[in-house]
């Protein structure tokens, strides 16, 4: 046991559990507010203020025997401010002004009830942040604000980017939420089918950005595919029966649980097929293909996600790198390319086909889309080249390559390590 | 992190009365569209269950009702949140719910997370160290 906690460490501690004791009840609080005021941006700045307000006054007075009521009182009270500081009241907020200000002359505790029915409300939270009207990054900043209660400096953290930038892209969004009409507005039937696709992609580029970026430099960054995963689950909640969801959380599951695996104990990455199969996490795996056979059952097998999810599991289910199904793999990402026209996927699909087929039948891919745009500055592709070549042993050939893909790299560690594959051309005669 | 919630009592289990099912049935839907709670359930009386049992090296099978008054588990619930302050503040709120619907009764919620590689402290030998035998 360590020495007596500091003045800073008792702090710190003080400031976790309110943090936490918030997060608790943020959900409920939101939706209380939202319901009432009628107003998603406004409800969720009051939640972020009420967050405010503990961290002020809990240090000095201990946690409240029922903090959920003195979070949403105060809230309230500040709705009320906030109402009386906006000219022209409609009359539904002017209702909402004399009902507040009655609240306040009586007994605080009577009506600091939160509602526990939180499902119509997440539904709109969740379609609201995620709105195709508004930037990517802002609603994924939105999203993750709503629904998973992170701070504006939790977000920064995790999108390495300064508060100030995070703060301003939430107040744009709000503002263009506002002006469009979209302050309180529910999507349904069809329309919900079609905003589906914003909120898939916002949850997945949360997932990403933590998943790529999982280098351990960051200990938020993997914290993001558990907030992406969260979000899942609550789509899950609101829309049960698209198969598309499922298949996202089966990619998210199937990803994240190869976690442990994917660094070694330097901090250096490790390639999926080098990875020790023993520190993949066989339970996230497990939920992962249940998720992949439920998006199956429910008919997505053919559709964006869920076959990525598929691809995925093809490894999952090997139990060793020598044990994998190439020719499935080929087969999936052939459907993923022509559901999506994509030269990355079709790069993806020579390396499978290459694992399957032989290097020649990979290569024979490769050049093929050798000379598409988009992928004129992209590394994978000269590295890729270059290992088939190598197997084929037209070494001069593999060298050029590497050493084409060294200059593409976008990292010193991927540069180093085509520089190495490029000098191991002269020296194995063969295959590495 | 993930955290199973196990509620023990040393009362004898009449039971959840009607008020606390009714809370606990509207704090996991709560928590589940909120995208954190996992699973969960409440077990049958320990009267109605066996036991399968060794004890010095010999493996006996015991049919209920049990005579001991241990501490009972009556239930559980597996969360998915961000840390164990939070895991800790969930654990209250779901406990205060027996304070309020069933006055009088006395249990405990054990708050203990899920083990997986990472994890510091984790019982079982760190994975790696197990690869790192096997090997």
């Amino acid at each position: 046991m360590s020495a007596a906690m500091t003045a800073a460490d008792s702090d710190h501690a003080i400031r976790a559990a309110i943090h936490a004791t918030w997060r608790v009840v943020q959900p409920r609080l939101l939706a209380t507010l939202s319901r009432m005021l009628r107003d998603v941006p406004l409800a969720e700045e009051l939640t972020q203020d009420a967050l405010v307000a503990a961290l002020e006054v809990w240090p000095r007075n201990g946690v409240p025997d029922n903090p959920g009521a003195w979070l949403v009182v105060t809230a309230k009270r500040r709705a009320l401010d906030h109402l009386r500081r906006v000219k022209m009241l409609s009359r539904k907020q002017e209702q909402l002004v004399h009902d507040l200000m009655q609240e306040q002359d009586a007994m605080p505790d009577l009506d600091s009830a939160l509602d526990d029915d939180i499902g119509d409300e997440w539904l709109r939270l969740i379609f609201t942040a995620c709105h195709p009207l508004l930037p990517r990054q802002a609603r994924a900043a939105l999203a993750l604000r709503m629904i998973c209660g992170l701070t504006t400096e939790e977000i920064a953290r995790a999108f390495l980017v300064t508060e100030a930038a995070v703060t301003q892209r939430i107040v744009r969004a709000k503002r263009t939420l506002a002006q469009s009409g979209l302050a309180y507005e529910t999507p349904s039937g069809e329309a919900l089918s079609e905003r589906l696709a914003s909120v898939l992609e916002v949850i997945y580029l949360i997932f990403n950005e933590g998943y790529a970026a999982s280098r351990g430099e960051e200990w938020l960054r993997p914290q993001l595919c558990d907030e992406a995963l969260r979000m899942g689950r609550v789509l899950l909640g609101i829309a049960p029966l698209e198969g598309e969801v499922h298949g996202l959380m089966a990619l998210m599951e199937l990803n994240a649980a190869r976690t442990q695996a994917r660094t070694d104990l330097d901090g250096e990455p490790v390639l999926l097929m080098d990875q020790d199969r023993r520190l993949w996490d066989r339970l996230q795996i497990g939920r992962g293909l249940r998720a992949l056979a439920r998006a199956r059952e429910l008919g997505a097998a053919g559709r964006f996600y869920t076959l990525q999810a598929a691809i995925v599991a093809c490894h999952a289910d090997a139990e060793t790198a020598e044990a994998t199904d190439w020719r499935r793999i080929a087969e999936l990402y052939g459907e993923l390319s022509a559901l999506v026209r994509s030269p990355v996927i079709e790069l993806n699909r020579a390396v499978a086909l290459g694992m399957a087929e032989g290097p020649q039948a990979g290569l024979d891919l490769v050049e093929l889309i050798a000379d598409e745009p988009t992928l004129k500055a992209y590394h994978h592709l000269p590295a890729v080249r270059g290992d088939f070549l190598q197997k084929l042993g037209r070494l001069a050939e593999a060298r050029e390559s590497f050493e084409s893909a060294a200059r593409l790299a976008t990292n010193a560690r991927e540069r180093a390590l085509m520089e190495r594959r490029a000098a191991a051309t002269a020296d194995s005669g063969g295959a590495l | 992190m993930r955290f199973m919630y196990i509620v023990t009592s040393s009362q004898p289990m009449v039971g959840p009365s009607p008020a606390l099912m009714e809370a606990m049935q509207t704090i996991s839907e709560r928590e589940i569209k909120a995208g954190r709670m996992i699973d969960n359930g409440g077990l049958m009386p320990l009267a109605t269950g066996a036991r399968v049992r060794i004890l010095d090296g010999e493996l006996s099978v015991i049919d209920g009702p049990f005579v001991e008054a241990k501490e009972v588990i009556g239930g559980y619930a597996v969360f998915e949140l961000r840390d164990k302050a939070e895991a800790l503040a969930m654990a209250k709120e779901f406990m205060q719910l027996h304070l309020d619907h069933m006055p009088g009764w006395d249990g405990t919620c054990e708050v203990r997370a899920f083990a997986t590689a990472g994890t510091e402290g984790a019982c079982q030998i760190d994975a790696r160290s197990r690869a790192a035998a096997l090997a």
